[in-house]
């Protein structure tokens, strides 16, 4: 186990490599760059500017540069944000992300299996029915409907949560962000979690369990949920990363101080070191959790086995 | 009791036919096709029947609520007629609606013009005003004009353009992309897939990394980068959306060529020494193409929900062409003061991905082969 | 038949079905499965259900333990001592099931939850109907482990599913369902999907641990020779009903329905005319290997090579057919593959004359009308959204390209008359076809070539007995008829017997014993090829077994 997760984790460097390369060049053969939006920026002024972060050098240097830093820990200033360098900014930023995330996660987990084994258990019957509905409308209705939907309802007609910002991680300014981030993922993971339960249930070792009398519970959860779960492991894997790195939609409808807003606003401005920072950390976390993953399979499937 | 048994009819029903019947039995489903076949003609034809094209202005509508009845309403009369002849330099005596026909007097400090009328033609409450008569200093005037009578179905946006005809046109450009990108994407993923696939060995484990990498690149990144490089333009757009969604259309026709490679009958035709390009064409291409198009129906809301979300950022579609997206966007940030303007748009796009998707969900009903 | 105690009084039965009907709602209507039947079982007596795939048997069964799909309707009764257990709750279902009536089944690759431990598996029905602790749950684990023979049981306990080979997967699927001591066992075609010599070890396990525990046991399968082996009673079914019931020995003996006697007859009579002396050879095979390569890779785990045939000698005559013999993974297959060049392989096979190895893939084109396959798997050989008629014709479009449609269909037509399917029907589309036509709509893709060598997979496993009997005599004649050499490739040493000169029995990759078929079948020389008939012959040498 110990010489598999070595390997996993060695393979994952080529991975990352490639993502940073890839990365660097695309942000860098986009037209633009940090300096050239603010109008009227005087030419000797921009030229100081792009000494001063070694962007007068060729692309190859800074790309070398910028692998070394990277290989550092030291992801670079963030040229928008001049106060601020890149892990300044995750440091504020992804713990609110994270929390939110999580929280989601959570949420869609406990609900959508439970959504899930109730509607397989009642196939083609109206609780079925009811949970196929919800499952649909939760995944195609966007977070960008939802979001300020729930802001309509919640906020400006009843008046039981403030409409946006974060104040200081307050419950009530939680609820909404929560609830909107983990509405798509209670329906995916639904739809998966009654598809594969409805296959678990028609297996031959359920009606086995069956046959030798066992009770409901015993054939439902410890034969059937189990087994119906590892769908469910793959997806919460890429669905943690996704989720834990902050939404850009969530993020900027309910004001809140997260790491996701980061992403398309430091696109926009050329802001080169925090979309490196942005990609590299997604695309840890996206390791990371891969890993995990995999090692939770073999916890629930000793067929599954990495040495 | 011989297997050998004459079976009447001579024309047979192939897999296709059988899901189409089954199909047809799919009430959902049929509900979501005719209503997908409604909303295509409303886009295409509707901004035609309006009675707006999409980019009028009207400068005393801004932001009204959705309402049966024309436009103006009786109270709004009043202001807009001050409002006009205001701008003319006039001021308003006394006015009487006679039928369409409204009659205005008013009075000015210096010799009036004929030419004021064009300050009430101009207005978008207002057309056909004519001088009736004029006090002999110049000073009064007696006005006739036409009250235009304006339908606001779904009332008007920020500017005070037409919701529904803004709504319509949206629908075009958010069907045509999700359509466009939805074929450049299924285009890409199962040419990649199947050649994937069916080469195997070193080849495919090469193509999958790429796959693999592309995967941990966050997709959002990449599109965004891939609009910023092309500019915003609507055209390119679909483009790059395509080019980041086959990802997934690759790896479901790859897993699906690897699993028909191994069937009995594909090695049936290498005894018969069909060539490589046959057996693609003849026994893989055919039975990958149930699951391609369960997929696609699945993949155009997923591209359509991409493209509103680029145009929310405001990377799309940009003004005065709009999409669904936009509009959201632009609903998103009035709801406090004009809620109509997120609720239509909204509408328009869940619905339409609700029928997408129970469409999709009732293809794969049809086709599923543990049905069989 | 001395050795089969009646100890049971079917007029007092223990389990009792009467007029038990079963039928499945259907997107096509409702469907019939068991249409009334009515079976008794007295106490430590063993009956037989004896039916081909479709007759309604194992549902029958699934309907008494509460077992049916959901879409499964029953209707009539079944009485455990005289108690109504059909459409009880659950509840009170499951003091009977898995307590008083225990089942195995047919799968025993699936039948075992793949997530946990044989231990604790066969200690949680035992928990869940007596209030035993884990601990004695677990002694008892172990105990019934022993008893249904599984070598090492200690370490057993701790294993998984698929650390089991299918015959002990099988035994420790016995060991659960008698965990709680039932006073019947339903076996539903439990050696069915095992090589024969397990099946022989499973079933001689059956009687031994009927003799020695006293219940009643209802086998249900679809090959006679295991019900004379070990049932007192039989009933035959058919298209949901039972044709006939009795005695095994009277069944036997007498058979009085006419579908009884087609079962019985239905093993492959009669035996294959010789070639002529001094045909010459055809197709020739010499230190044919083949190693499979798994694992490796870019990412994957250590590499380690699988040896599927090791220096393989075959030589084919004209008009002769070679038999080919083994268990699964024994290599046979993957001999046929090798010699039709679907697959790499070392060593040399020539066909007349020419060496296949030095061709490629274009050279092999031409040859390959010559040498035709007909698979096993009736439903994966023929490609789904193909026309029979275009199936048939497929390989007419290679190697006669320049026939016009008309002449493609004339051949068409000219194919499935010869194997009895009606031409009429060639635009229709295989899934609507049953087993045995798709297997003659495969046979008549292979022969309209008219090619000299057809090399037959498992072409009969997958059918029912008395549509084996068809396709092996259509097989022979269509031999007479065109010249054809055949090497036949089968686990099934009776059908094997009916169409094979010389025989190969393969056992890991290797040939044990090559020798013309009566040889093999009257003076085996080698231990394994013994063991294989004994196994395959059980009904009619009983003698060595149980």
């Amino acid at each position: 186990m110990l010489r598999y997760l070595i390997r996993r984790l060695l393979t994952a460097i080529p991975t990352l490599f490639a993502i940073v390369t890839i990365s660097f060049f695309l942000v860098r053969v986009a037209p633009g760059g940090p300096f050239n939006q603010e109008k009227g920026l005087n030419p000797t002024v921009k030229a100081n500017l792009e000494r001063v972060y070694h962007l007068d050098q060729p692309l190859l240097t800074q790309y070398l540069d910028y692998l070394g830093n990277v290989m550092r820990g030291d992801f670079g200033p963030s040229y928008a944000l001049p106060d601020f360098t890149v892990a300044d900014l995750f440091r504020v930023g992804l713990p609110v992300s994270v929390e939110l995330g999580s929280a989601a996660l959570i949420l869609a987990l406990i609900l959508g299996t439970g959504l899930g084994t109730v509607a397989a258990l009642n196939q083609n019957r109206a609780a079925d029915y009811a949970v196929i509905a919800l499952a649909t409308a939760g995944s195609t209705v966007p977070t960008f409907v939802t979001a300020p939907l729930y802001q309509l309802l919640f906020a400006l007609t009843w008046s039981l949560v403030p409409v946006a910002g974060w104040n200081g991680g307050g419950f009530a300014s939680k609820v909404g962000p929560v609830l909107v981030l983990a509405l798509p993922q209670i329906a995916i993971v639904t739809r998966l979690m009654r598809g594969s339960m409805i296959e678990a249930l028609r297996s031959h070792h359920i009606r086995t369990a069956r046959a030798l009398g066992l009770s409901g519970f015993s054939v439902v959860v410890k034969h059937g949920v189990r087994g119906a779960i590892l769908p469910i492991v793959s997806y919460a894997g890429p669905a943690a990363a996704a989720l834990l790195t902050g939404s850009v939609i969530v993020e900027t409808i309910f004001s809140i101080p997260g790491v996701g807003r980061y992403f398309v606003e430091a696109a926009l401005n050329r802001d080169y070191t925090l979309v490196m920072g942005t990609v590299v950390l997604i695309a840890l976390f996206i390791v990371v959790f891969n890993l995990i993953v995999d090692l939770l399979y073999a916890v629930i499937d000793p067929r599954v086995r990495y040495d | 009791m011989t297997d050998a048994t004459v079976l009447v009819a001579t024309s047979g029903r192939s897999l296709w036919s059988d899901a189409w019947r089954r199909l047809r039995r799919n009430r959902a489903a049929v509900a979501s096709a005719v209503h997908l076949a409604v909303m295509t003609i409303a886009c295409i034809v509707g901004p035609n029947l309006t009675g707006h094209p999409f980019t009028t202005i009207y400068e005393d509508y801004v932001r009204v609520p959705p309402s049966l009845a024309p436009y103006p309403q009786p109270d709004q009369i009043e202001p807009a007629l001050v409002d006009t002849l205001k701008r003319a330099r006039l001021e308003l005596k006394s006015w009487r609606l006679d039928g369409d026909r409204i009659a205005i007097e008013a009075t000015a400090t210096r010799p009036i013009d004929d030419r004021v009328t064009r300050y009430l033609d101009r207005s978008s409450t207002f057309e056909e005003a004519r001088v009736e008569a004029r006090s002999s200093d110049g000073l009064a005037v007696t006005l006739s004009a036409s009250v235009r009578r304006l339908l606001f179905l779904f009332g008007t946006d920020n500017t005070g353009r037409d919701l529904l005809t803004r709504t319509l046109i949206a629908g075009r450009v958010s069907l045509a992309i999700g359509l466009l990108a939805g074929l450049v994407a299924v285009v890409i993923g199962v040419l990649y897939g199947a050649i994937s696939g069916f080469v195997g060995g070193r080849t495919d484990e090469v193509m999958m990394r790429i796959v693999d990498v592309l995967y941990s690149l966050p997709f959002i990144f990449l599109v965004i980068v891939l609009v910023v490089f092309f500019g915003r333009d609507f055209v390119l757009m679909f483009l790059a959306v395509g080019a980041v969604l086959w990802l997934d259309m690759a790896r479901i026709v790859r897993g699906q060529t690897l699993s028909i490679k191994r069937q009995e009958y594909v090695e049936a035709a290498r005894a018969l020494g069909v060539t490589n390009a046959g057996i693609l064409w003849r026994h893989v291409v055919p039975n990958t193409l149930g699951t391609v198009v369960i997929y696609m129906t699945l993949l155009v809301p997923q591209v359509i929900i991409l493209e509103s979300f680029l145009s929310y950022l405001g990377l799309g579609v940009q003004e005065p062409m709009t999409s669904w997206g936009v509009l959201i966007a632009q609903g998103a940030k009035n709801i406090p003061s004009a809620n109509w303007l997120l609720i239509f748009p909204s509408l328009f796009l869940t619905t339409t991905l609700f029928a997408l998707n129970f469409l999709g969900d009732g293809l794969r009903d049809a086709l599923d082969p543990k049905d069989r | 038949m001395t050795e089969l105690r009646q100890t049971g009084n079917p007029a007092q039965p223990i389990l009792a079905f009467d007029n038990l009907a079963v039928s499945f709602a259907t997107p096509d209507g409702p469907v019939e499965a068991v249409r009334g039947i009515s079976v008794a079982v007295g106490e430590g007596e063993t009956v037989a259900i004896v039916g081909e795939s479709g007759s309604g048997k194992s549902q029958a069964m699934m309907a008494a333990m509460g077992l049916l799909a959901k879409n499964g309707r029953a209707a009539g009764s079944v009485r455990y001592r005289g108690r109504e257990i059909l459409g009880l709750p659950a509840r009170d279902l499951n003091r009977i099931r898995g307590e008083k009536i225990a089942m195995i089944f047919q799968e025993p690759m699936t039948s075992l939850d793949p997530l946990y431990r044989i231990g604790d598996q066969i200690a949680e029905p035992i928990m869940a109907h007596r209030r035993l602790d884990r601990r004695e749950a677990r002694a008892r684990a172990l105990e019934l482990l022993s008893l249904v023979g599984i070598g090492d049981p200690g370490r057993r306990l701790r294993s998984y599913p698929h650390q089991l080979s299918g015959g002990q997967r099988q035994r420790a699927m016995i060991a659960m369902a008698l965990a709680n001591g039932p006073e019947v066992l339903i076996a539903d075609e439990p050696t069915t999907a095992l090589d024969v010599t397990i099946e022989a070890q499973i079933v001689a396990l059956l009687s031994d641990l009927q003799r020695r525990l006293g219940m009643a046991i209802v086998f249900i399968t679809h090959n006679l020779r295991l019900v004379r082996q070990l049932a007192h009673r039989v009933y035959v079914m058919r298209a949901g009903e039972v044709v006939e019931h009795g005695l095994t020995a009277g069944i036997f003996a007498s058979p009085q329905h006419p579908y009884t006697q087609m079962l019985l007859a239905a093993e492959p009579e009669g035996r294959k005319r010789p070639p002529p002396a001094g045909a010459p050879v055809l197709l020739e095979g010499h230190h044919i290997s083949v190693a499979f390569h798994l694992g490796g890779g870019l990412l994957g785990g250590p590499a380690f090579v699988l040896h599927a045939l090791d220096k393989v000698d075959i030589a084919l005559r004209r008009g002769e057919t070679i038999g080919v013999v083994g268990e699964s993974g024994s290599g046979k297959s993957t001999l046929g593959r090798a010699l039709l060049r679907l697959l790499d392989s070392e060593g040399t096979i020539r066909f007349e004359g020419r060496d296949l190895r030095a061709l490629s893939a274009a050279e092999m084109r031409p040859l390959r009308r010559e040498l035709q396959v007909v698979f096993q798997d009736p439903f994966g050989s023929l490609s789904p959204r193909m026309t029979v008629g275009d199936i048939v014709t497929e390989g007419l479009r290679v190697h006669a390209p320049s026939l016009s449609a008309a002449e493609r269909d004339r051949r068409a037509v000219e194919a499935l008359a010869d194997v009895q399917i009606d031409p009429a029907v060639r635009n229709r589309y295989p899934h609507e076809f049953s087993g045995g036509q798709r297997q003659r709509i495969a046979i008549a893709r292979a022969i309209i070539l008219r090619p000299k060598v057809v090399i037959l997979d498992e072409p009969t496993s997958a059918l029912d007995r008395s549509v084996q009997k068809q396709i092996v005599e259509l097989l022979r004649r269509l031999q007479e008829e065109h010249g054809l050499s055949y090497i036949f490739i089968s686990h099934d040493l009776a059908i094997v017997r009916a169409m094979a000169d010389r025989v190969l029995v393969m056992q890991s990759g290797r040939v044990v014993e090559a020798a013309p078929t009566e040889a093999i079948f009257t003076d085996p020389r080698e231990p394994y090829t013994r063991e294989l008939l004994a196994a395959a012959l059980l009904g009619e040498t009983r003698a060595g077994m149980a």
